[in-house]
């Protein structure tokens, strides 16, 4: 099967939005003939031309704004912003505003929004373009949250994530951009809200998503030359959560390690310790274990970046503290 | 500036039907008969009316929470809008928004809102989308003198401008922003002066005459349809009320609020419609009284209609 890069399988996706449905449109900063900050919108200038490809002014209430009363009357914009960092700055327009509108609205009004983000550390590039804030939107009802963790679910995923009739905030790891994977000429699309099982195992479960399921699975690779056959569920939408799956992994394997690149508390990892321990107690065999930053903002230099984000090393640790080994 | 005699007779029975109808809620609130807060738009009826009477049925609005003023004079249902007030299903929301939230896109409102500021980049979102889409809709935004000072204002019209953006930016300056009063917290006298900053036309228009208002956004709503970009358009005007019922109104002069109370609306341009032979003294009665019929019978049909079922409360939390 032929490969594209994260970056090349997103482009592809909206290429192909736009060429199926004219009321498709982008934009962001520098999405144009700059081509994106990280390169998913390349090439799609130069195909589809300044009315569906627009430069925004630095203006991120701005231009999320627009993207939420563009929604709201007839078209289907993809808004970029250039680091996730400053969605803070467009929060209003997403918590207040695109989140409520349909139901606020006893169902009058639709906002089929998708707003790309680019996250993500292991880059020293500090506290203000490496966080991630999946969290914070997940908690709010009425968004729907989608981290793709390879090329090929980044295509899938982003073409239901344009077709979806709500608002979806859809964020892309900094470190996949340039990761190559297997991407299928023919059309395909992924249910928002379904987990994928991207590894088997009999013997933990560790829930997971964006590029900790990078690292997730170079532990596994490790872990089996130990005999601990792990199996790495890969959350892909974090808010609807596929509770589901795992539900049946965990009940399958009696052990969970949940790995999250950000912070702990009050995160997506405890929403899954969470469900599991309303839902699936008796099945586990050894407390859960969470793997995640430090509870402090993203330092610059690497030592101190390294100590604060998880590692291969500490998945590896907390898998053999469950699994034994 | 040449009016029909069809939107001169539409906006005196608007003007009426947002005073009578302001008028029935204060009563009804303050007899308990409305959940929540309101906050009327009695005294400022002519900006909604006045800017309204210049759009087309498909063109849109974005309100504010002091909204039933531009819900109604954009053509909204009263016993819907009503109903919307008591919480019940029958209103335009299924008593999911309430007074601060009424949508109704079929008459191209898109929601009043009660994030002061949060109605400006929604507004030039739709003004976006009707140009990409080449519809020939345009946008009225209504906000208040203290939504000028949000970074929303900026960010918005910043955009609207340097696309040339189907907007009219209607800014409706009652001089106070709850209990702070606007030129306190601000070095211009004029919001209109902003405009020079945006490369686009600012204009001061006395928010209490209606024909003043309309004749501003006639012009403005050709310009921005003509393809020719935005405009802000500053009505100067005055809330009769506190902020919103119940709020102890402590912060505005009493002398100063008689004044302006003096200064209303509607009584002069029926005096005006009546003299220029629009309408007789008959004919203006009759246009009233069925106002107030209308508003009679949307107190009944919302005292009427059924509450929610409870378990609706967790509908529409998805498209």
């Amino acid at each position: 099967m032929r490969t594209l890069t994260y970056a090349q399988a997103l482009a592809e996706a909206m290429a192909e939005e736009m060429r199926r449905d004219p009321t498709v449109v982008l934009w962001g900063i520098d999405i144009g003939p700059y081509g994106g900050a990280f390169g998913a919108t390349r090439g799609l200038y130069e195909e589809f031309g300044p009315e569906r490809v627009i430069d925004m002014p630095v203006s991120e209430a701005g231009y999320v704004g627009c993207g939420v009363g563009a929604a709201a009357t007839g078209l289907r914009p993809v808004v970029e912003l250039q680091f996730s960092d400053w969605i803070t700055i467009a929060s209003d327009m997403l918590i207040n505003q695109a989140a409520n509108m349909h139901y606020m609205f006893g169902g009058e009004i639709s906002v089929p929004m998708v707003l790309r983000a680019p996250v993500g550390g292991y880059l020293s590039a500090a506290a203000q373009h490496s966080h991630m804030f999946e969290s914070i939107f997940a908690f709010v009802a009425g968004l729907k949250v989608v981290l793709p963790a390879t090329p090929y679910d980044a295509k899938g995923l982003l073409k239901s994530a344009i077709r979806d009739d709500n608002p979806v905030i859809f964020f892309e790891h900094k470190q996949l951009y340039e990761v190559e994977g297997e991407v299928p000429e023919e059309e395909y699309t992924i249910p928002l809200g379904q987990a994928d099982v991207k590894r088997p195992g009999t013997d933990a479960t560790i829930v997971t998503y964006a590029y900790m399921v990078t690292k997730s699975l170079a532990a596994a690779e490790e872990l089996a030359k130990d005999g601990i056959e792990v199996e790495v569920v890969d959350l892909c939408t974090v808010d609807p959560i596929d509770e589901d799956t795992i539900l049946a992994s965990v009940r399958k394997t009696h052990r969970l390690v949940v790995v999250q690149e950000t912070w702990r508390k009050c995160s997506v990892s405890s929403e899954v310790a969470a469900i599991v321990a309303e839902k699936a107690l008796d099945y586990l065999d050894e407390p859960i274990i969470r793997v995640t930053a430090h509870d402090v903002p993203n330092p610059f230099a690497p030592v101190l970046e390294e100590y604060v984000l998880p590692s291969e090393e500490d998945i590896i640790t907390a898998v053999k503290r469950v699994a034994g080994g | 500036m040449d009016i029909p005699r069809d939107t001169l007779l539409l906006m005196y029975e608007r003007l009426l039907k947002v005073r009578h109808f302001e008028d029935r809620v204060k009563d009804l609130f303050a007899a308990g008969e409305m959940p929540g807060f309101v906050h009327l738009y009695l005294g400022q009826e002519a900006v909604a009316v006045g800017a309204c009477a210049a759009l087309n049925d498909d063109d849109y609005i974005t309100s504010t929470h002091r909204g039933h003023g531009h819900i109604i004079a954009k053509g909204g249902d009263v016993k819907r809008m009503m109903a919307e007030l008591y919480g019940k299903a029958t209103g335009y929301n299924k008593g999911k928004g309430g007074s601060m939230h009424i949508a109704a896109p079929g008459l191209g409102i898109l929601g009043a809102n009660g994030i002061v500021g949060g109605g400006i980049p929604i507004a030039t979102g739709a003004g976006l989308s009707a140009k990409l889409r080449t519809s020939g809709q345009v946008v009225v935004c209504f906000f208040g003198d203290g939504a000028s000072n949000q970074g929303t204002f900026h960010e918005a019209i910043n955009i609207a401008s340097a696309f040339d953006l189907p907007v009219v930016y209607v800014c409706e300056n009652n001089l106070y922003a709850v209990g702070t009063r606007q030129t306190d917290v601000r070095k211009i006298e004029d919001i209109a002066d902003r405009s020079v900053g945006y490369g686009i036309p600012g204009l001061v228009v006395d928010g209490n005459n209606v024909v003043a208002v309309y004749e501003a956004c006639k012009e403005a709503v050709d310009r921005a349809r003509a393809g020719l970009g935005p405009t802000l358009i500053e009505c100067k005007t005055y809330r009769w009320r506190a902020h919103f019922e119940g709020e102890p109104d402590t912060y505005r002069p009493p002398e100063e609020v008689e004044a302006w109370i003096k200064r209303e609306p509607i009584a002069p341009y029926r005096r005006q419609l009546i003299k220029q032979g629009v309408v007789t003294e008959a004919e203006a009665d009759e246009i009233e009284a069925h106002v107030l019929k209308e508003l009679d019978e949307a107190v009944e049909f919302a005292r009427q209609s059924p509450l929610p079922e409870p378990e609706t409360a967790l509908e529409n939390l998805w498209a």
